[in-house]
C-alpha cells in the first residue's frame, strides 16, 4: 500500500494534518476565553443577568472546545519527536525551552484555573471566580506568546550558535525569544483567534436574532460582536501588512511564491496579480489579473525598489506558489469581508436598524465560520511558504525526518484521519447544537436534559437531583 | 558554585513522570474500573470526582515530553520513534478519555458510545505508557544520533508484562481514590476492587522486580553490586511496608490510607526503576549527560523550572483544596 509515497511525505501529511485540526481550537479558545473574562467582569459589575446567562452559555461550548484543543495539542507535543526526530535533536536546545516555558507558565496556568472557572462560583465566591476566569484567558494568551516564539524562531532563526554534533543552540535568548518576526506574528495571531471568536459570536447572535428578534442575549453577543469587526478587523488587516513587509526583508522567496511572482523586479514597478494560476513547473503565473504597480507600493511603499521573484532563488531552494498564491488571496478576502461587515453593521447600528436587519444578520451567519478558514490559510501559507525547510535557511525538512518506514506511518496516519473525524467532527456537531441553543432559555432546557449548563451533570435519571442541589 | 544540570534536569524530569503517573493514574484507573462500576449513576460520579482536576494531571505528561525535548532533545529524538507505534496508541487513547468528559454529557444517543470510549482510550493509554517503560527499560537500539532498531522491537513478553502491571496499578490507584470520594455503596464497591487488585498488583511488581535485573547485565551489577546494591536492601523493604498499610488500611476500612498506600508503592517502584536506570537515560547506550543539551538550555529553563513548579503546585494544591470531600451523586458544581 502506498509504496509509491515516501515516509516523508506521510509525516509532511501527517503532521499538517494534526497541526491543522489542532490550531482550530486555540483560535477560538482563545478569542472566547477572553470574551468570557469580559462577560463574567460585567455581570459582577452591572449585575445585568443577562451577563451572566451569556456566560453560563459560552462556557459550556468553551469547555468542549477546550478539552478538544487539549488532547489534539498533547499529539503535536510529541509528533516532534515521532516524525520529526532529527529536527528535535537539532532545534531542541531552542525550541525545548521554549516549549518549555508555554508548559509551566501556561498549560498549567490553564488547567489549574479552568475547574474553579467552570466549576467553582458557588464554591469560591464570585471574586476568586473572577481572578479563575482572568487567569485562564491569560494562560490562553501565555500559550500564544511561547508557542508563536518558537514558530516564529523557525521561520527567522536568531541568537543561535551550532555545535560540534550539529545542534542549534543558544547564545542570546532575547534574541530568540523576540526574533525578528515573532512580534508580527504574535499581534496577528492573537488578532486573528479575536476576530475569529467574534464572527462565532456574531455568527450565533445573528442566527437567533433571525428566529427571535426580542431575545436579549443575543442582541448583547451581536452588538459585542460587531463592535470588535468593526474595530480589530482593520487593524488585523493593518497589522497583516505588516507581517508581510516583514516577511519581505526576511523571507522574500515566501512573498515571491505567495505573490505568484517567478521573475524579479530589479527596478521595482511590481504588479499585485490579482487573480492567476501560478505553475511552478513552467516558472511563470498564467491568466494573470493585475494591478500595475500596486505590488511595489504594497510591499515597498516604493515604485522603484526592487523586488526578488522565485528566479532569484536556486531551484531547490523555491517554496512552491501554486497553494499559497490561493491560500494567501481566501485569507486576505476574508479579511476584507470582515471588515464590510463590520462598517456594514455600524451603518445599520446608526441607522437604529442593528437588531432588526435580517440580511446583515444572514450575512453574519454566513460569515461566522469564516476566521477559521482564514486561520487555516493563513498558516498554510507562512509554512508552506516556508519550504523546503522545517528552519528557515538552515535545516531542510527532507532532512529533518524521523527515521521511520512508510508502512508505519501510514497505519499510524490512518488511524488519526479515522479518529479526528469521527472525535473531532462529534465535538463540532455538539458544539453547532450548543450554539443553536436559544440563550435566555436555559432553564427550560435544563429540564429536558439533553444539554446543561456546566460540564458537571447531575445524574438526569435521578428525579431528586434538582432539589437537592439547591442546599449545596 | 557549579551545578551539574543534566543531572538535576534528570531528575526534574522524572519528578514530573512520577507526577504524572500518580495524578493522572488514578483519572486512568477510573476509567479502566468504568465497566465495574453499578450503572451509569455511578459511573457519571466516578467521573465527577476528576473532572475539575483531570487536565492538570494530563499536564504532567505534557511537561514530560516537552521537558525531554528541551533538556534532552538526543533522546527525544531516539525514544520517540522507537516506541513510535505505543505512542500513537497512547495519544488516541488519551483523545477518547479526554472529549469523554465533556461528550457523555453532550448526547443521549451517543452517551454510551463516549462511554465505552472513556473506558477503552483509558485503558489503551494505560497498557501503552506500561509496554513503553517496559520496553523502554529493555533497551532502545542507537544508531548515531538516530533509533537504530525495528518497527517491532517494543513488542516482548517483559513490556506486555509491565503494560499488565501498569493497568493494574492505575486500576488500584483508581479504586483507592474512589474510597477517598465516594461514600455509601460506591464506597463498599471501590474497597472490594481494591483488594484483589492490590494482591495482583503485588505479584506484578514481584514478577517485574526478579525480571528486570536478568534483563541486562548492567541492572544485575546495579542491584547487586556496591554501593548500589544498597537500594536491594532499602526498596523492596519500603515497598513491603506500603504493602502492608495498603492491606491494613483496606481491613481497618481506613478511607485515606489505602490510596496513600498505593501512592508509595507507586513512588518505590519509581524508585527501584531510577537505580536500575542509573546513570543511563535511554538504556542500554545513552547516559544522562550524553543526553543533554547544552548548559544554556538547561540553565534557561531550570530558572523557570525553580520558581514556576513552587506556583504550580501551589495552585493545584488549592484547586484540589475547592474541590475537596466527597463527591455526591447529584452534585453539579453549578
Amino acid at each position: 500500500m502506498l509504496s509509491d509515497i515516501s515516509a516523508i511525505d506521510l509525516a509532511r501529511f501527517q503532521f499538517a494534518f494534526t497541526v491543522s485540526a489542532h490550531i482550530i481550537f486555540p483560535a477560538f479558545t482563545i478569542g472566547l476565553a477572553s470574551y468570557l473574562a469580559v462577560l463574567n467582569g460585567l455581570w459582577l459589575w452591572r449585575r445585568e443577568p443577562a451577563y451572566l446567562r451569556l456566560f453560563d452559555y459560552w462556557k459550556t461550548i468553551f469547555a468542549v472546545v477546550f478539552g478538544m484543543g487539549v488532547v489534539s495539542g498533547i499529539v503535536l507535543s510529541y509528533q516532534f519527536g515521532t516524525n520529526w526526530a532529527v529536527f528535535s535533536d537539532k532545534s531542541g536546545p531552542v525550541l525545548g525551552p521554549l516549549l518549555g516555558y508555554e508548559v509551566l507558565t501556561a498549560f498549567f496556568l490553564e488547567a489549574g484555573f479552568l475547574g474553579i472557572m467552570l466549576f467553582g462560583r458557588e464554591k469560591v465566591g464570585d471574586r476568586l471566580h473572577m481572578m479563575a476566569t482572568a487567569i485562564v484567558a491569560l494562560g490562553t494568551l501565555m500559550s500564544a506568546f511561547w508557542i508563536l516564539s518558537a514558530n516564529s524562531w523557525m521561520q527567522t532563526p536568531a541568537g543561535y550558535g551550532v555545535n560540534d554534533v550539529g545542534q542549534f543552540v543558544p547564545e542570546d535568548w532575547w534574541a530568540i525569544i523576540f526574533n525578528p518576526s515573532f512580534p508580527y506574528r504574535m499581534v496577528h495571531m492573537v488578532l486573528a483567534a479575536y476576530l475569529t471568536t467574534a464572527f462565532v459570536v456574531g455568527g450565533v447572535g445573528a442566527w437567533h436574532l433571525l428566529r427571535n428578534r426580542e431575545n436579549q442575549s443575543a442582541a448583547i453577543m451581536f452588538s459585542m460582536a460587531m463592535w470588535m469587526a468593526l474595530i480589530v478587523a482593520p487593524i488585523q488587516i493593518f497589522a497583516g501588512d505588516e507581517h508581510g513587509i516583514n516577511t519581505l526583508e526576511f523571507q522574500p522567496a515566501k512573498i515571491a511564491a505567495m505573490e505568484g511572482h517567478f521573475e524579479s523586479f530589479p527596478e521595482g514597478g511590481a504588479p499585485l496579480i490579482l487573480l492567476g494560476l501560478p505553475d511552478d513547473a513552467a516558472g511563470e503565473t498564467h491568466y494573470k489579473l493585475e494591478i500595475p504597480y500596486l505590488g511595489s507600493l504594497i510591499l515597498t511603499r516604493s515604485l522603484s525598489a526592487p523586488i526578488l521573484g522565485l528566479d532569484a532563488f536556486p531551484e531547490d531552494e523555491r517554496p512552491k506558489s501554486a497553494l499559497i498564491f490561493w491560500t494567501f488571496r481566501l485569507m486576505v478576502a476574508i479579511g476584507f469581508a470582515m471588515m464590510g461587515l463590520g462598517l456594514w453593521s455600524v451603518w445599520a447600528r446608526w441607522k437604529g436598524r442593528l437588531y432588526t436587519a435580517p440580511w446583515l444578520h444572514r450575512a453574519a451567519v454566513v460569515m461566522g465560520p469564516s476566521g477559521f478558514l482564514a486561520v487555516l490559510c493563513g498558516w498554510i501559507t507562512t509554512e508552506v511558504g516556508r519550504q523546503p525547510y522545517t528552519i528557515q535557511g538552515l535545516l531542510r525538512t527532507s532532512d529533518s525526518v524521523a527515521p521511520l518506514q512508510a508502512d508505519a506511518v501510514s497505519v499510524s496516519l490512518l488511524a488519526f484521519i479515522v479518529v479526528y473525524f469521527f472525535v473531532f467532527g462529534s465535538g463540532t456537531f455538539y458544539v453547532m447544537r450548543l450554539m443553536g441553543r436559544e440563550p435566555d432559555h436555559g432553564v427550560d432546557i435544563d429540564h429536558i436534559g439533553v444539554v446543561r449548563a456546566a460540564g458537571i451533570t447531575p445524574v438526569a435519571a435521578n428525579p431528586h437531583a434538582h432539589h437537592e442541589t439547591s442546599g449545596d | 558554585m557549579e551545578f551539574d544540570l543534566p543531572f538535576i534536569w534528570a531528575g526534574l524530569i522524572a519528578v514530573a513522570v512520577l507526577a504524572y503517573t500518580l495524578l493522572d493514574g488514578f483519572d486512568l484507573g477510573i476509567g479502566i474500573l468504568f465497566p465495574f462500576l453499578k450503572d451509569r449513576e455511578e459511573r457519571h460520579l466516578a467521573m465527577n470526582t476528576i473532572a475539575p482536576v483531570w487536565d492538570g494531571n494530563e499536564t504532567w505528561l505534557v511537561l514530560g515530553g516537552g521537558g525531554l525535548f528541551a533538556v534532552f532533545p538526543l533522546a527525544y529524538a531516539i525514544v520517540m520513534p522507537g516506541l513510535y507505534p505505543l505512542i500513537i496508541a497512547m495519544l488516541l487513547g488519551l483523545i477518547f478519555r479526554g472529549v469523554a468528559f465533556e461528550f457523555v454529557h453532550r448526547t443521549k444517543r451517543m452517551q454510551a458510545f463516549w462511554e465505552f470510549g472513556f473506558w477503552g482510550g483509558s485503558l489503551i493509554a494505560a497498557i501503552a505508557q506500561g509496554m513503553a517503560l517496559g520496553a523502554l527499560v529493555q533497551g532502545i537500539t542507537v544508531e548515531g544520533r538516530a533509533y537504530g532498531g525495528g518497527n517491532w522491537d517494543w513488542l516482548s513478553p517483559f513490556s506486555v508484562l509491565t503494560g499488565v502491571a501498569l493497568v493494574v496499578g492505575y486500576a488500584t490507584l483508581g479504586a483507592t481514590w474512589l474510597i477517598l470520594k465516594t461514600e455509601g455503596e460506591t464506597l463498599a464497591r471501590a474497597q472490594r476492587f481494591a483488594l484483589p487488585l492490590g494482591i495482583a498488583l503485588t505479584a506484578l511488581i514481584g514478577v517485574v522486580s526478579l525480571a528486570t535485573p536478568f534483563l541486562r547485565p548492567e541492572y544485575l551489577a546495579r542491584w547487586f553490586g556496591w554501593p548500589s546494591g544498597i537500594w536491594s536492601a532499602i526498596v523492596p523493604v519500603l515497598l513491603a511496608l506500603a504493602i502492608w498499610q495498603l492491606w491494613t488500611g483496606l481491613r481497618d476500612h481506613d478511607q485515606l490510607r489505602p490510596f496513600l498506600a498505593t501512592v508509595a508503592i507507586f513512588v518505590l517502584s519509581f524508585a527501584g526503576l531510577g537505580v536500575s536506570f542509573y546513570p543511563y537515560l535511554v538504556p542500554p547506550s545513552l547516559t544522562i549527560a550524553e543526553a543533554a543539551g547544552p548548559d544554556s538550555s538547561l540553565g534557561f529553563l531550570l530558572v523557570g523550572a525553580v520558581v514556576l513548579i513552587p506556583i504550580i503546585l501551589a495552585y493545584t494544591g488549592y484547586s484540589y483544596w475547592v474541590f475537596r470531600g466527597k463527591v455526591r451523586p447529584g452534585d453539579g458544581y453549578h
